[in-house]
């Protein structure tokens, strides 16, 4: 355990954090295909069909979500404790749109379930559009801060009575909600493109594509703009005492340029995932976007809490802020945990070989009805 | 920073209602994915598809069961931050780690193969389909697994100490946090009351075919699984059961007198097998606790010491002590706990003034009295007594239901192994109406878990009213209502789905 310093853990759980987080955004495919039910399925059959394809995929989501929840409490309760007591109705609201999901599927064609068809629909809308709009914003205030003040006990409270609510008049939140629901729904549409047997949905997915790439792309270029050049914030390393400074997560890119590489190559690989559906047809893009979004997202997160940064700025007292020194768990919690983590790849491991042997073939609208048990 | 009332008491209700609510749904799941996985090994060594029929029967009254069991189940993660964010400081260190651990280890699992034995009937061999369900079944209960390590802790904290410089418990033991005695015996115990309950429940509702004369032999055939099934599951809960009241009567002594009611300690204590307890009774006065009751002698002593002959302190000991044997009163603990409180509060404010020899002083201090801190933030000796009637009656119900459905077991068993079991239609009435009672007993079991150690977040060591967020108590209202509206809302939908889902019977599928 002394080989690894306390420092060291922190970081690696940052990593964790941020990548866990990174994988989380990717799934959302799932929410994103969801918001695309009416625009693409034009017939009960083709909607079954989007709705069985998107079903078996749906609990990894919900899953990857549990487990950043999960790992933020294990290995950063202080953020636990503050952001989820404080932001409360934000943090509520999301919740309630991931349990309505839940239920969604299984529920939807099924004799007599008391609310009917259309019903479940609306709530898996819900689930795609506002559900991951209010995680964008959760997640854009971690770049722009929060309204809390945490004592010398390490107890905390907000200082606003809209208990999160108030990070809606942000405008780099709102973006940053907005984008993430147009990158689902990118995501969404490429994996149905990819998951599917069906000429009719084929060119409205590209089309719907074509349509969310066109009002993502203004949207991601002001995000990312905006956390590299606006002030963040920084921590000195002996007196801990925390300061803006101008450029903040553009410093930290220079400082570290293999993450500065690792960002333009995910930027890169998610734009040409996306290009390459449209424009040379292929199937396989979602992989391409897939990655690319993967790699992106972790190096945003984890540039937020790396080389002495604040990665949970408080407006209501700046001293008050979290970074990962002095919001983690123990040094010996830290390690047993990093040790506990090694499962992450037999993990991923298995979640792949399912995945490969449930989808060696495209889904098609004979498959659904056949087959034994369908949503 | 203690909290108002009115805020303590929607964070609890609100804690309450979900977690109720999520644990109608668990037990079926934590069952029914084992007896499925039975069904299933049948199909797969005998080859013949009628069980492989009836496997997918169960499997969709299980897919119902366990989407809202996902719904519900969210929403407990994250209300240890939302309401319970003081309590995440403060223990969030040693609590986090199995919760993380639950996800990673378990929920991955069952949320990767639940797509597989629904849909990959077709597409997988038969070999890999058998192992999926297994390890849905295995899933399911290694996550009880690690909820019950983190609400083991909870009863009884171990594998920590305190810093006073964060303000928190940091775990240093991880092997003693898991295999806490109390978290192995409520694990056993949690497990094998799902079993019962879902043997339960498949046994009802093949009752309910054979008294409308339908789907005969998958009725009897269901029935011999689960009968078998419950039967070995019962008796390993008697075990597990005992186990769990000795733990208690070591570790959290107040719970234990108030699930029998007693007030005055006594050697040769007795259990009360049947009791109507006097709503008049008060703490401190002379009244019997009992309008009236039978009960059994000695057998508290036993259970709770393992000795016929030893003493079980009573509720009245435990708040005003007993010189004899040796109990601190509360009001002593409170005494020591407050000048642990105010220890740790000068050893804040000499650090940060920078004098050093005093601060080590008050940290001297803090460290001697350290042992009752949680009873600091206490107002009142009375406090440290859990609700009585609720504690009592629920571990009254919950111990009659469970023995009668070992009965119920053995009776079908028998009568269906003789053939006998269509002409016994009182059995099957009882039978089809064990089964709201199998989720009144899950219910009881918690409440006397829960409510019974009250007024404790954790034992000894964290009031609720020191453990919640710092909220406005009116949007915890809010969030209450609309839990409790959305909650039942999807609870009659399920039930809907499932009764017509079983009118349909296993032949429609």
């Amino acid at each position: 355990m002394e080989t690894f310093s306390l420092y060291t853990l922190q970081t690696y759980w940052w990593l964790l954090v941020s990548i866990i987080g990174a994988l989380f955004v990717f799934m959302t495919f799932v929410q994103g295909g969801q918001t695309l039910l009416y625009t693409l399925g034009k017939n009960e059959d083709e909607r079954d069909l989007i709705i069985n394809s998107l079903g078996r995929k749906w609990e990894l989501t919900f899953t990857s979500l549990v487990m950043f929840g999960g790992a933020l409490f294990a290995a950063f309760p202080l953020f636990y404790a503050v952001s989820f007591g404080g932001a409360y109705y934000v943090w509520m609201a999301i919740l309630f749109c991931f349990i309505i999901q839940a239920v969604s599927y299984e529920y939807r064609k099924k004799p007599n379930n008391f609310f009917g068809k259309h019903f479940y629909e609306r709530l898996l809308f819900i689930n795609g559009s506002l559900g991951i709009f209010l995680i964008g914003v959760a997640l854009g205030t971690l770049y722009t801060g929060g309204n809390f003040i945490v004592n010398e006990m390490h107890l905390s409270h907000w200082t606003k009575a809209s208990y999160g609510l108030e990070a809606l008049l942000v405008p780099f939140n709102v973006a940053f909600g907005l984008m993430l629901v147009f990158l689902s729904r990118i995501q969404g549409a490429l994996y149905l493109y990819n998951n599917l047997e069906n000429k009719a949905l084929e060119q409205r997915t590209l089309h719907a594509l074509k349509q969310n790439s066109i009002f993502f792309l203004p949207l991601f270029l002001y995000v990312a703009g905006s956390m590299l050049f606006q002030t963040g914030y920084s921590y000195d390393v002996h007196t801990h005492v925390v300061s803006t400074e101008s450029m903040k997560l553009l410093h930290n890119l220079m400082a570290y340029p293999l993450l500065g590489i690792v960002l333009l190559l995910g930027v890169g690989t998610l734009l040409y995932g996306i290009y390459s559906a449209l424009f040379k047809t292929n199937r396989r893009a979602v992989w391409l976007s897939g990655l690319g979004t993967v790699l992106t997202v972790t190096v945003l997160l984890y540039i937020l809490g790396i080389n002495h940064t604040v990665y949970y700025p408080s407006l209501a007292d700046l001293q008050s802020s979290l970074t990962i020194e002095n919001s983690s768990g123990s040094h010996y919690t830290l390690f047993v945990m990093a040790i506990v983590s090694l499962l992450v790849p037999v993990v991923l491991g298995y979640i792949f070989l399912v995945w490969r042997s449930m989808d060696k073939s495209k889904m098609t609208i004979e498959e659904v009805k056949s087959d034994t048990h369908h949503y | 920073m203690e909290h108002a009332a009115e805020l303590i008491d929607w964070s609890r209700a609100q804690f309450a209602l979900t977690a109720l609510y999520h644990w109608l749904f668990v037990p079926l799941t934590l069952g029914l994915t084992f007896i499925i996985a039975i069904m299933e090994t049948i199909y797969v060594k005998t080859g013949d598809t009628w069980w492989k029929k009836t496997t997918q029967f169960w499997m969709t009254i299980l897919a119902i069961n366990f989407a809202i069991g996902l719904a519900t189940g969210i929403i407990m993660e994250f209300e240890f931050g939302t309401n319970w964010s003081n309590y995440s400081w403060i223990v969030g260190d040693i609590f986090g780690a199995p919760l993380a651990i639950e996800g990673l280890m378990a929920f991955f699992m069952e949320s990767t193969f639940f797509a597989v034995i629904f849909f990959g009937w077709e597409k997988v061999s038969k070999k890999m389909h058998l192992t999926s369900t297994w390890l849905v079944a295995i899933g399911s209960n290694l996550s009880a697994l690690w909820i019950l390590v983190a609400n083991g802790w909870m009863q009884h904290p171990v594998g920590m100490t305190f810093n006073p410089d964060t303000a928190r418990n940091e775990m240093h033991d991880f092997a003693a946090v898991f295999f806490n005695p109390n978290a192995v015996s409520k694990f056993l115990h949690t497990i094998s009351s799902g079993y019962v309950l879902a043997s339960v429940f498949v046994i009802g509702v093949s009752a309910w075919y054979l008294i409308k004369k339908r789907e005969v032999m998958f009725a009897k055939r269901s029935m011999i699984v689960a009968a078998s099934f419950g039967l070995l599951a019962s008796l390993f809960m008697l075990t597990s059961g005992d186990q769990s009241a000795y733990e208690v009567a070591q570790t959290q002594p107040m719970k234990l007198a108030a699930m029998e009611g007693l007030y005055k300690g006594e050697n040769r204590a007795g259990i009360i097998a049947i009791g109507l307890l006097d709503q008049e009774k008060q703490l401190g006065d002379e009244k019997e606790p009992f309008l009236f009751s039978v009960e059994i002698p000695s057998a508290l002593s036993f259970l709770g010491y393992h000795s016929l002959n030893a003493f079980v302190p009573g509720i009245h000991d435990l708040v005003y002590g007993n010189e004899k044997h040796h109990i601190m009163s509360v009001n002593d603990k409170m005494k020591e706990g407050k000048l642990a409180v105010s220890a740790l509060s000068n050893y804040k404010t000499y650090k940060k003034e920078g004098k050093d020899t005093k601060a080590q002083e008050a940290l001297q201090n803090f460290r001697a009295h350290e042992k009752y801190m949680g009873y600091g933030y206490l107002k009142s000796p009375k406090d440290a007594v859990p609700n009585v009637a609720l504690t009592f009656y629920s571990f009254h119900t919950m111990v009659g239901l469970g023995t009668w459905f070992l009965i119920l077991f053995i009776l079908v068993l028998y009568f269906t192994m003789i053939n006998e079991i269509e002409k016994k239609r009182w059995l099957m009435y009882a039978a089809l109406w064990s089964i709201p009672l199998a989720y009144v007993a899950q219910e009881c079991g918690w409440i006397v878990a829960e409510a019974g150690r009250q007024p404790w977040a954790i034992q000894d060591l964290l009031p609720v009213g020191m453990a919640a967020s710092n909220v406005a108590s009116s949007s915890v209202m809010i969030t209450f209502w609309l839990f409790a509206v959305l909650f039942t809302g999807l609870l009659i939908a399920e039930v809907k789905i499932m009764l017509t889902q079983i009118k349909n019977g296993p032949e429609a599928h």
